[in-house]
């Protein structure tokens, strides 16, 4: 816990100010800065290679920053290492559990390096592991996926932590299991626990309380998904025709049109706000030969504006300075 | 098809057919038997039972006939990371058994199409991972295969290069190829002609994805999911 003259910090979990990394000639985190609040949700939303791993590695004590500081509820990641360890659950990326243990060895094997008492948090992972309880004595190596993900949670929660630790439990993961996923985290929170969490899937990214999306090891946006979704500079036109590729391509020749993406069936189109009509839309389309397109306007969802986030940094990075 | 490992069926009588030219998902939850029947089709793995054909040819006794025939990526492994772009070209289009004049064509051509030739010479691990995955697919279809199978292509690629690469799929399947692909993004679903959805070794449900959606009285194909 924070000491008294750490008071200012009392309602932040976490605090990360210009945090760098370097790989070689990769920066993989560039200056990043953010700050998560007791008991919320945070996600870091970006695709593989964004820096989600490095960043979660260093909050959990096991990387060092060429620059910056971080701290998680009052500890400092590089001084206090020792103390913040005891008060983190971590889900790494990759499975990370004794293979050759069973399922409850390896529960077992955690709480004993936290001294932790099995009976006494049991509450915290009834729900997972009551699931893969039928498999107690089978070795870990031997689940499946979804099996091994909730094993590695149980491990991760066993101790009771303060701030929970999760770099891409999703990923590979169906979408039925991953909605599951995330109830179970949602339960989480309200035991009070501060979850930080990485995801390249852009739906999750509605589940967090606030968000920060990542990209080249750069933050394009933190916020609440709804305010990053609220601040989406265009208006948006969702349009579908049977041939989806040649109306994309269409759609991009437009001289009033700033994008054209797809979104499943539809094509996403974004026009500065009030430039562009559906009518003349549709009328374009039909001159093109595009008979009888479907053209209505629509809100943005997060990855529309993850996409225009990208753009954006992507043009500003070409600016020269 | 069945295939049964001991008393686990792993693929309960799946019944399908995927025309050629089309875009076919291949979606289930882990564990449902996608990879099993993959490895099927792909010639790797003899199914218990079953009449089953790729390419026109039998799955039981004609798998060289079938491997010479398909294209093949994962998200796992698809290109040697300490290659660079060309050596990796070089190696996968001798092993199809392209000549050497070919192999050099199809790789200045792809690498011109993804506007890459000035990675020619780099080594695959030191790309960023979006490049990276459109170059496995620019491999695995080198040889122009009648059949392209694709194993998550798209897990942990940013939505931007997700979408390059499903214009990619696209123009391979307007070219004549029968891309068999499996996601776990299910706008992408949305992409495919036809989709199967998998259960627990058994194929539950298969139609356009504008028929399902209806079947099922579903906005999008998550909630069908």
């Amino acid at each position: 816990m924070p000491s008294e003259n750490n008071k200012i910090m009392s309602d932040l979990a976490i605090s990360c100010n210009g945090i760098s990394k370097r790989y070689g000639n990769t920066l993989a985190l560039d200056n990043l800065s953010f700050s998560v609040k007791r008991g919320e949700i945070f996600g870091f939303i970006g695709p593989d290679g964004a820096g989600k791993t490095s960043l979660f590695r260093i909050l959990t004590t096991l990387l060092l920053p060429d620059a910056g500081q971080a701290s998680v509820e009052g500890y400092d990641v590089v001084k206090d290492y020792k103390k913040l360890r005891n008060i983190l659950g971590y889900m790494p990326g990759k499975f990370s559990l004794y293979q050759d243990l069973t399922v409850e060895e390896n529960l077992r094997f955690f709480a004993g390096i936290f001294k932790a008492d099995i009976k006494a948090n049991y509450h915290l992972i009834s729900e997972i592991y009551d699931q893969i309880a039928p498999f107690a004595h089978r070795r870990a190596g031997k689940l499946s996926g979804g099996m091994k993900q909730k094993l590695a949670l149980s491990c991760a929660l066993i101790h009771k932590p303060v701030v929970l630790v999760l770099d891409e439990p999703t990923t590979g993961v169906d979408a039925v299991s991953r909605r599951e996923f995330w109830e179970m985290l949602i339960r989480l929170k309200k035991e009070g626990i501060t979850i930080i969490v990485a995801t390249p899937y852009m739906d999750e990214a509605m589940l967090c309380d606030r968000v920060a999306l990542v990209q080249h090891g750069k933050i394009l946006a933190t916020d609440a998904p709804a305010a990053i979704i609220n601040a989406f500079p265009w208006q948006l036109f969702r349009i579908h025709h049977s041939n989806t590729l040649s109306l994309l391509g269409k759609l991009k020749q437009h001289p009033k049109i700033h994008s054209a993406d797809m979104f499943g069936e539809f094509v996403h189109a974004t026009a500065e706000t009030g430039k562009l009509s559906t009518e003349e839309i549709s009328a374009f389309l039909e001159n093109e030969g595009l008979g009888q397109p479907q053209v209505s306007e629509s809100e943005p969802d997060i990855e529309d504006c993850f996409i225009d986030l990208m753009r954006m940094h992507v043009q500003s990075d070409k600016t020269p300075a | 098809m069945v295939k049964k490992f001991g008393s686990f069926v792993a693929n309960d009588h799946l019944t399908f057919s995927v025309d050629k030219g089309e875009i076919f998902g291949f979606l289930g939850a882990n564990g449902a038997g996608k990879t099993t029947a993959i490895r099927i089709l792909c010639g790797l793995s003899k199914p218990t039972s079953g009449k089953i054909r790729v390419a026109g040819f039998d799955v039981f006794t004609e798998t060289e006939s079938i491997k010479r025939r398909i294209g093949y990526m994962s998200q796992r492994f698809s290109l040697y990371e300490d290659l660079t772009v060309s050596e990796n070209f070089r190696f996968y289009g001798g092993i199809y058994g392209m000549k050497r004049a070919d192999i050099k064509l199809k790789t200045s051509e792809m690498l011109n199409r993804l506007d890459i030739l000035k990675y020619e010479n780099t080594v695959i691990a030191s790309l960023p991972l979006g490049i990276r995955q459109k170059l496995a697919f620019s491999v695995a279809i080198m040889h122009t295969p009648e059949i392209v199978f694709l194993d998550e292509p798209t897990g942990g690629v940013d939505p931007i290069t997700r979408r390059q690469f499903w214009e990619m799929i696209y123009e391979a399947a307007a070219s004549g190829i029968t891309v068999f692909v499996t996601t776990h993004y299910m706008d992408e679903a949305e992409y495919c002609n036809r989709v199967s959805i998998m259960v627990d070794g058994r194929i539950e449900a298969l139609d356009t994805p504008a028929r399902l959606k209806k079947m099922y009285n579903a906005d999008n194909m998550n909630e069908v999911f």
